[in-house]
């Protein structure tokens, strides 16, 4: 037996900000859950199950944070997962959740994932040194930026395409009122800013955001009570190792493989074709013309040729990141399932200025570790044929 | 001598809590020098006041002050106190259950022996004298002692503060011992004698630096120890830039992959004696060791690389380490 239809009714974020002080981890999940429960027509009372993501413990320094927030949530009498795959997880945690309603196991699952990075700080927490080993960690900055001078040298991309999308994530932040960068900037603005981690801007680089996303994931049943369900088409998480031999930190092999089997689930053949909007993980935003080519969009050491031509723009071939991205919003371990939930809300037609018009199949992607936990999903205006 | 090393690891941060509206204002209870808790919809009056009402899953709203005498209904004797908790000599933590509240609170009861504590006995806060909107702010100590006047008429006439509390701060320190597994050992212990250790994989042949329990490929240990040069290309690099909390080298500093000659997999490493922006990929170079007599098990022995002089290296050489 196949997988059951599952769809997403519902859809919630808190406003993020550097610092949430007027709530806290359980007010923060719940200002995203109530929203999301608000938008599918449902109570708490009515939820089956509750699936929790979040990303490393050290950032809010509360160990399994799930077990204190469980009563806060409403999970109490009910089944509650905490899900962790680094900053993938928002991604993962709505595939978990989906797959709860698609093995047919639960009818109405709520998913939240949350970051208070305000708590802390995720420089230090990401950079805590080890014994005998060379202290020349800096943070995720620091380890992605050799691997962006990879890919900047191999596609020969001219060294204005990073300012290119960070200008565009965060011009597209002022059409979504829940980001939390919102303002214009130029590439010109983005490229006079300061080299933080050579070759990568202090406006190419994500914020630190507190903040949450919830889903309601229903059944086909279920979701005949919603005006526009976002249908779940397909669902792929992949993992490789962190260091290996020769491993392709620009490329992965997971995310490669794990795009090509999300397309054959969705029914996919030329994803630049049949997909109307992109949500996709870009910290820094050289990431994005990498993923382009990571997820077929382009071939390898085009995807800039796109970015470069505005065919990620709005009014583009394929908009990438309408609502700002991560690049203007990070909660880390919510900053997956806002992608999810973002590609979930164009679909549905519901996404408010940001809305790509007439989008019927859109894409949810994250990534997270070393570019070694990839999540990703095709959600679209149908219920999926097969 | 053992053959693994290991060494001590202390992971610290004063993290910034931050309460939310219903335990600010228990929080701000303690720092005036009362208790406050919340009457939920299923009549119970529970103290601290949850966050959300466990039946409605409403903000929890209905808030009450409590008195500062209440009844043990259960504890347990503390007689080897660690390090954070309320007193560093033997004491109780008890449920005390205070008047007018249908559940317990969890705290610390002052005695001085087991046979002072015993369950339905009536206890009094005692408060602090200096109160910060914690729950250190308050221990309870046995209601028959008494609590001097002073301490009483200030509990009688709590101030009422205007700003309520938002946030806290919790310390967090754990320290672990950290150990390396045989093979990198075999690795660090190799630097201690100025020798950089790999080993080859016998599966796909790959040399890796440091040395793996298991190739990740192919899942077996790399077993063919490998001695490399202290010279290699540089692959690629970072200039950071940036100053940021537990830093250990000054910025701005070159964070750069160097691939030694006959390695598969590039180390990370310090480049210097060379300007940051004449640092690039295919840069030829080679380990500055430490005095020797500084040497310890660690890559830190090789203060950092420095170009060689050669000529780059071409980039067919590398492109595959990218």
């Amino acid at each position: 037996m196949g997988k059951m239809p599952a769809a997403v009714i519902g859809v919630g974020q808190t406003h993020h900000r550097a610092k949430r002080e007027d709530v806290s981890m359980a007010g923060l999940c719940r200002e995203a859950m109530d929203r999301a429960l608000e938008d599918a027509g449902m109570t708490l009372e009515e939820i089956d199950a509750i699936v929790v993501g979040k990303a490393p413990d050290l950032f809010e320094g509360v160990m399994m944070p799930e077990l204190y927030l469980a009563e806060a949530l409403g999970a109490a009498g009910k089944p509650l997962l905490r899900v962790h795959t680094a900053g993938s997880v928002g991604g993962s945690t709505a595939i978990v959740a989906s797959s709860l309603v698609q093995a047919g196991v639960h009818k109405r699952v709520l998913t939240v994932a949350f970051e208070k990075q305000s708590e802390s700080n995720a420089m230090w927490a990401l950079s805590v040194p080890v014994p005998f080993v060379m202290p020349v960690h800096a943070g995720a900055g620091g380890y992605f930026a050799p691997h962006v001078r990879s890919y900047i040298r191999r596609s020969g991309a001219p060294t204005h395409v990073g300012a290119i999308v960070a200008a565009k994530d965060r011009t597209n932040a002022l059409k979504n009122p829940y980001a939390h960068l919102r303002e214009e900037k130029t590439v010109e603005m983005v490229l006079a800013s300061q080299m933080l981690w050579d070759p990568i801007r202090y406006e190419e680089t994500c914020p630190s955001s507190d903040g949450a996303c919830a889903l309601v994931i229903v059944d086909e049943d279920v979701a005949k009570s919603s005006p526009n369900p976002a249908w779940i088409h397909g669902t792929v998480m992949r993992s490789e190792p962190t260091t290996a031999a020769e491993r392709d930190q620009v490329n992965p092999q997971a995310g490669r493989e794990a795009a090509a089997a999300l397309w054959k689930q969705a029914g996919i053949t030329s994803p630049i074709d049949e997909i109307d909007a992109a949500e996709i993980y870009v910290p820094f935003s050289w990431f994005e013309p990498m993923w382009l080519e990571n997820l077929g969009f382009a071939a390898e050491g085009d995807g800039w040729k796109l970015t470069e031509a505005g065919e990620t723009a709005m009014d583009g071939r394929i908009p990438v990141n309408c609502s700002g991205g991560v690049l203007s919003s990070n909660p880390i371990g919510a900053s997956g399932m806002l992608r999810f939930g973002e590609a979930a809300l164009q679909v549905r037609g519901a996404a408010g200025e940001h809305q790509v018009d007439g989008a019927r199949r859109a894409l949810g992607h994250a990534y997270g570790g070393g570019s070694q936990f990839f999540a990703m999903w095709v959600v679209g205006a149908e219920k999926p044929t097969s | 001598m053992s053959r693994t090393l290991s060494a001590p690891v202390t992971v610290a941060f004063d993290y910034t809590r931050s309460v939310g509206p219903v335990l600010g204002r228990f929080l701000t209870g303690l720092r005036d020098g009362h208790f406050i808790g919340a009457r939920l919809s299923d009549g119970r009056v529970v103290v601290p006041p949850p966050e959300f009402d466990p039946v409605t899953h409403q903000a929890t709203a209905d808030f009450v002050d409590l008195p500062e005498t209440g009844t043990v209904t259960s504890w347990t004797w503390v007689s080897e106190p660690v390090a954070g908790q309320p007193f560093d000599r033997p004491f109780a933590f008890a449920l005390v259950t205070l008047d007018g509240a249908t559940s317990p609170i969890l705290h610390a009861v002052d005695v001085t022996s087991a046979a002072e504590v015993s369950t339905g006995m009536r206890v009094r806060a005692r408060w602090a004298a200096e109160r910060t909107g914690a729950i250190t702010d308050v221990v309870f100590v046995p209601d028959a002692l008494g609590v001097p006047t002073s301490e009483v008429e200030a509990a009688a006439q709590p101030a009422r503060s205007l700003e309520q509390l938002t946030g806290i701060v919790t310390p967090v320190s754990l320290d672990y011992t950290y150990a390396a597994s045989p093979e990198e050992s075999a690795f660090f212990q190799g630097l201690s004698e100025g020798r950089i250790l790999g080993q080859r994989c016998p599966a796909c042949e790959k040399v890796y630096v440091p040395p793996r329990p298991a190739c990740p490929v192919d899942g077996v240990p790399t077993v063919e120890e490998i001695e490399l040069p202290d010279v290699g290309t540089v692959t690629t690099f970072c200039i950071v830039n940036v100053p940021f909390l537990g830093q250990k080298i000054t910025p701005p500093y070159v964070s750069a992959y160097i691939l030694l000659d006959g390695a598969d997999i590039a180390l990370q490493h310090l480049i210097l004696e060379i300007p940051v922006e004449e640092v690039r990929m295919g840069l030829r170079v080679k380990a500055v060791w430490k005095p020797r007599e500084e040497w310890g098990t660690t890559i830190e022995n090789i203060s950092h690389f420095a170009p060689t002089g050669e000529p780059d290296a071409d980039f067919d050489t590398y492109k595959h380490h990218l």
